[in-house]
Parts: C-alpha cells; structure tokens; sequence
C-alpha cells in the first residue's frame, strides 16, 4: 500500500481553479519531487494534503488511512508533517520553544529527548543556539530550524515546500544533502521546488505540474533528460 | 537625514506636538504649583501611591484579558469588562447568603475563597461562550466585524446581567478581617488594599508563568504568531483561542473580586469604565505585550490616583480628583498618537524584525 495515494484532487480558491483532477502516489520510502513554476500550484498541493485547504473532490489517504477533510492538527498525529513555505518559524520564541511546538503533539518525555538529541546531531548550530529568540537567526539557520521543528513530529511522510527557496548556493546544497540523510534514515519525503535540477537529483520519481495539471510524470533521471523539462525548468 | 526629516513632519505633526507639548507643561507646571504649596503632606502621597498600586493590580489583571485576546484574535475583545462584571456580580449573591448565615464572619477564608471560585467560574464561562458563539462564526471576516460584534456582545451582556439580577447598586457583604490597616514599614497600609495587591500580584506572576513555561503557554504564543504554521505543528488552533479566553476570564473574575473587596458594591455596568481603564492599560503596555499590560495597568492605576492632585491641585481645580477619568483617557488619545505601540512596544516591534 501506498504511502500517500492521492486521487483526483480539486482544490479552488473562490472561483480560482488552483488544483485540477491531480493524482500522485508516494510509495514508502521514496523521494518524490513535484517541479513547477511559480504559481502551477504547488504550495496548493501541499496545503490540501495537510487539511489546510479542503479541496472540492478528490481523495488523500496515507497508507490506505483516509486524510481527507481532517483537521490540519489531526493530520500531524497522522505523521503527516510539512515545513511551510519561506520557513514560518515562530519569530519570537527561542529555539528551543520552537523545537517544543514541534513536539507538540508527542507527550512523551523520553522520545521527546530522542527526538531532540537527532535534530541537534543533525543541526549542531540550532543546539548552539537553542536560547536564541528564533527571529534573529539567519536564513540558513531558519530553514534548518524549520526543518528541525517539523522533526520533532515524527513523520512518515515530511512534506518539504521549496526548502532551498532565498537560501546561498552552499546552503542549498547541504539542505539537499540533509532531505537524502534524512530519506536514508528511512523518512518518506515529497519535496515541492522550483530548483529543479536539485531536486530531480536526491528524488527518485518526479511529477511535473502546470497551471495546477499534472502534465508530467516519471523517474528522476528520465525527467531530467526529457527535452519539455530541461527546456523549461533546467533553464537549458 | 535632516532634510528627509523635514520634508516628513506634516502640519498635523506641528499641531499635535503642539497639543502634546502643552499639556506636558500643564503637567509640570500644576505639579511645581501642587508642591509649592505643601498642601498635601508625605502621608498623602504615601495613601495616594498605595490606593493606585491596588487599583492599577485590578487594571493589569483585567488588561492581561485584552491583551491575550489581541495576541491570538488581532481584535479587542470590548465585551471584556462584561466578562469582568459578571463573576463578582454572581458571586455577589453567594457571598450575601454566606454573610446572613454567619458563615462569611466565622470562616472568612474559606468564604473568600468559595466567592473568588464561584466569580472566576462564571466569568470563565462567559468568556469561553463569547468566544465560541460570537466570535468564532466570524473568523476570517474582515477586521471591522468581530470588533462591532463586541461591541454588541458587550450591551448584550450588561442587559443580560441587568434582567437575572436587576440594576440596583448592591452592597458586598464586608470581610471583617479585611478592615482596619497593618503597619508595614512604619507605613499604615489598609488590610483589603495589601490583600488586593498581593493576590493580584501572585495571580500575574501564576499567569506570565503559564504563558512563558507550560507546552499549553508557548502554544499560545505559536498561534499569536502564525495559526497556520501552528496547525501544522499538531496544534488545536481553535482549543488554545479558547484556552486565551479561559484564562483570560479566569483573571478578570478574579480582579472582580478584588474590585468588590476594594469597592464593596457591585452593579451591572461595572464592567464598562473599569474595561475601558484596562484596554488603555494594554494600549500604554503595546497591545499583544503581556507584561507590558501588567506594568501598563499598574501605571495607569498610579497615574489616575496621584495625577489629580498631583497635577491638577496645583492648577487651581476644585476637587479634582473627579478628573481622574479624564486623565486615563487623555493618556490614552496621547498614547495612540505619539506611541501607537505602547510604552514597551519598541522591543516588541525589534523581536518581530
Ligand atoms: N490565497 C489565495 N487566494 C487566491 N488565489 C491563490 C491563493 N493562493 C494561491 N493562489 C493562486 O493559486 C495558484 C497556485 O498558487 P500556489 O499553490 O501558491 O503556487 P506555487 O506554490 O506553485 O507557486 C496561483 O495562481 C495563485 O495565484
Ligand atoms: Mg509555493
């Protein structure tokens, strides 16, 4: 059984039609990576997954579990986790108090402080520092605490929303380094981005989406040498 | 910088500053005038001093309601000095029955607290219900609406509380152990004031450390910040609103009763100047600042009791401690024009860039 098996999906906003009859499948396991423009609807996708927008028709179901029209806090206990896009860390509390609502739905002190002592081995700068009020961190720092939150949770599957997005060239790079360490140590990712050539490279699979239309649909490697993709999203 | 300056102060600006600078010579002025003439002695201003501290605890607690509510919603919960009024006047009528059965006079504490659990209870539920019935169908609209709505909930509620218990003044049965003063510090302090101040001040320092410490607190912060990446992190949005309004309620049952203490009457329009007091209180602190609430009702409580005589006296105005309204709402158009982010909202404004 799938991992996340979505199907037929419509999501509008008013009278926009945003996402149109799209059908993806995530097995167990993988990276799949969805590409597109700004603006085909890709953070849509995400948003309907995690119940923050509730699309007109369409089904969502993690591992044969419906997801559909539940409540997005629900749906975090599920194991569904995302990390929004531009971060959306909480400004004003410290890192560490980030690292708490991470947790929030976990009361159990002890996998807490496994969970805890995972992140900071793989992020040591947000042990560092983990008193800092979070607003003052960098960019980097912010997409590793973003990141380091939605750990916390414990997913199956982590939904990654343009995680490279305003980040340096070499912190690009490591981001894209840690979603592969993470997929190894056996999280299921769907990664949304626009820097394609990136994510087809840690991805296995690949969606194309246009103007809310799934038009493309195959392994990493054939996408990445498919004449239509690298025209349009490897800039070649 | 200089040029850019001046190119950006508008006619307004002048005239405000104008205003602004005039009444702060008012205020020197009346003060040199008022001490000058050595009518009021060390041990007024002592009275003076302390009667604001106890008045401006009742702010605070009341204005952590405002500010709370702000910090989650974006609105200014109005209907805020009803949820105020309604426990001390509930729990008026319990306090009243424990008074004729001798029982307020024989177990005093165990009356007070009977009083406080019943007050807080009520206003407690007011909020949560205001919330979940007027509030939150309207989630999402634009800004105008909820605030209209409060307003509304707000005359809803006096009238509510006017049909159950009729619009007589009615007189708290008094604490006896609470009268008479205590000499601390070689300064006669009425008892019921050092209750007041002392109660007020624990229960803020039990709620800034609820909000900063517990998983529950720092969820709320979350929400205040961004519901939606709240959401995402597993959090009941909707459950911590309520918790905000719970709590919220829970403090202004609470300074109810300590207003009922310090007052001795109940009335169901008590709400209204004691609320728009503790919105000012929020407004002065930046509204969305809780400890800025807290020191911003304890200002204004302070102002509002050694302000009359202390700047008004020294002007020549007969009796002006009738004015004291006055001041508190003065500071507030001051406030909301000089410093629309409150006395504590520059840090406030650095942590958010
Ligand atoms: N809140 C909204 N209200 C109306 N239209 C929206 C809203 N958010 C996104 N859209 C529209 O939906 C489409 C998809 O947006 P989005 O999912 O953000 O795209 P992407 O993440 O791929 O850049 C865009 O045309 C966008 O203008
Ligand atoms: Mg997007």
């Amino acid at each position: 059984m799938a991992m996340l098996e979505i199907e037929h999906l419509n999501t509008y906003y008013g009278h926009i039609h945003a996402l149109r009859d799209v059908s993806i499948t995530v097995e167990k396991g993988e990276i799949v990576t969805m590409i597109g423009a700004n603006g085909a609807g890709k953070s849509t996708m995400l948003k309907t997954t995690s119940g923050l927008l509730r699309p007109r028709t369409g089904t969502i179901q993690l591992e044969g579990e419906e997801l559909t029209r539940l409540a997005p806090h629900t749906i975090v206990t599920k194991g569904v986790v995302q990390v929004p896009e531009g971060r959306r860390i909480f400004g004003q509390l410290t890192v560490m108090e980030n690292l708490d609502m991470g947790a929030f739905t976990c009361r159990d002190g002890g996998r807490i402080q496994k969970n805890l002592d995972r992140v900071f081995d793989l992020f040591p700068r947000l042990k560092e520092r983990s008193k800092q009020v979070a607003g003052t961190l960098s960019g980097g720092e912010q997409q590793m605490l973003a990141m380091g939150r939605a750990l916390m949770a414990e997913p199956r599957l982590l939904l990654l929303d343009e995680p490279s997005m305003g980040l340096a060239p070499v912190l690009v790079d490591s981001i894209f380094d840690t979603i592969s360490r993470l997929n190894n140590a056996g999280t299921t990712i769907l990664l949304v981005e626009q820097n394609a050539r990136m994510a087809l490279q840690v991805a296995s699979r690949g969606y194309v989406l246009q103007t809310g239309q799934i038009v493309l649909s195959d392994s990493a490697e054939n996408l990445a040498s498919n004449e239509m993709v690298r025209r349009a999203y490897l800039g070649e | 910088m200089f040029q850019r300056w001046k190119e950006s102060i508008t006619p307004t600006d002048v005239v405000m500053w104008m205003i602004g600078g005039s009444l702060m010579l008012m205020v020197i002025w009346g003060s040199v005038a008022t001490l000058a003439a050595g009518k009021y002695t060390g041990r007024h201003w002592i009275d003076f001093l302390i009667f604001g501290l106890a008045q401006g605890s009742i702010y605070a607690l009341i204005a952590t309601g405002y500010t709370m509510v702000y910090g989650v919603l974006k609105m200014i919960n109005f209907a805020h000095g009803e949820v105020f009024m309604s426990g001390p006047f509930t729990a008026y009528f319990v306090a009243d029955a424990m008074y004729r059965t001798d029982f307020l006079d024989t177990h005093p504490f165990i009356a007070l607290a009977v009083v406080f659990i019943v007050a807080m209870a009520v206003s407690t539920m007011i909020a949560y219900f205001l919330e979940k019935i007027a509030y939150r169908p309207l989630r999402g609209a634009p800004r105008l609406i909820p605030l209209i709505t409060a307003i509304g909930a707000s005359f809803f509620l006096q009238y509510m509380f006017r049909g159950l218990y009729g619009s007589n003044f009615q007189a708290y049965p008094v604490f006896k152990i609470f009268e008479g003063s205590w000499m601390i510090f070689g300064i006669r302090i009425l008892k019921f004031q050092v209750v007041v101040i002392v109660a007020a001040i624990v229960l803020m320092v039990a709620l800034y450390s609820f909000i900063m410490l517990t998983r529950v607190g720092k969820a709320i912060r979350a929400v205040s910040e961004d519901k939606e990446a709240s959401s995402l992190m597993g959090i009941n949005v909707d459950a911590m609103v309520s918790t905000t309004f719970v709590i919220g309620g829970m403090a202004a049952g609470a300074a109810g009763v300590l207003y009922a203490l310090m007052f001795k009457q109940v009335h169901f329009f008590m709400g209204f100047i004691p609320g728009i007091k503790a919105f000012t209180a929020a407004v002065l602190g930046g509204i969305g600042n809780i400890p800025g609430a807290m020191l911003g009702g304890i200002f204004l409580g302070l102002i509002e009791s050694v302000g009359p005589s202390l700047f008004l006296d020294g002007l020549g105005i007969v009796a002006p401690y009738q004015l004291k309204d006055a001041i508190a709402f003065t500071m507030l158009v001051l406030v909301l024009i000089f410093r629309p982010t409150g006395i504590m909202g520059e840090r406030l404004a650095v942590k958010k860039a």
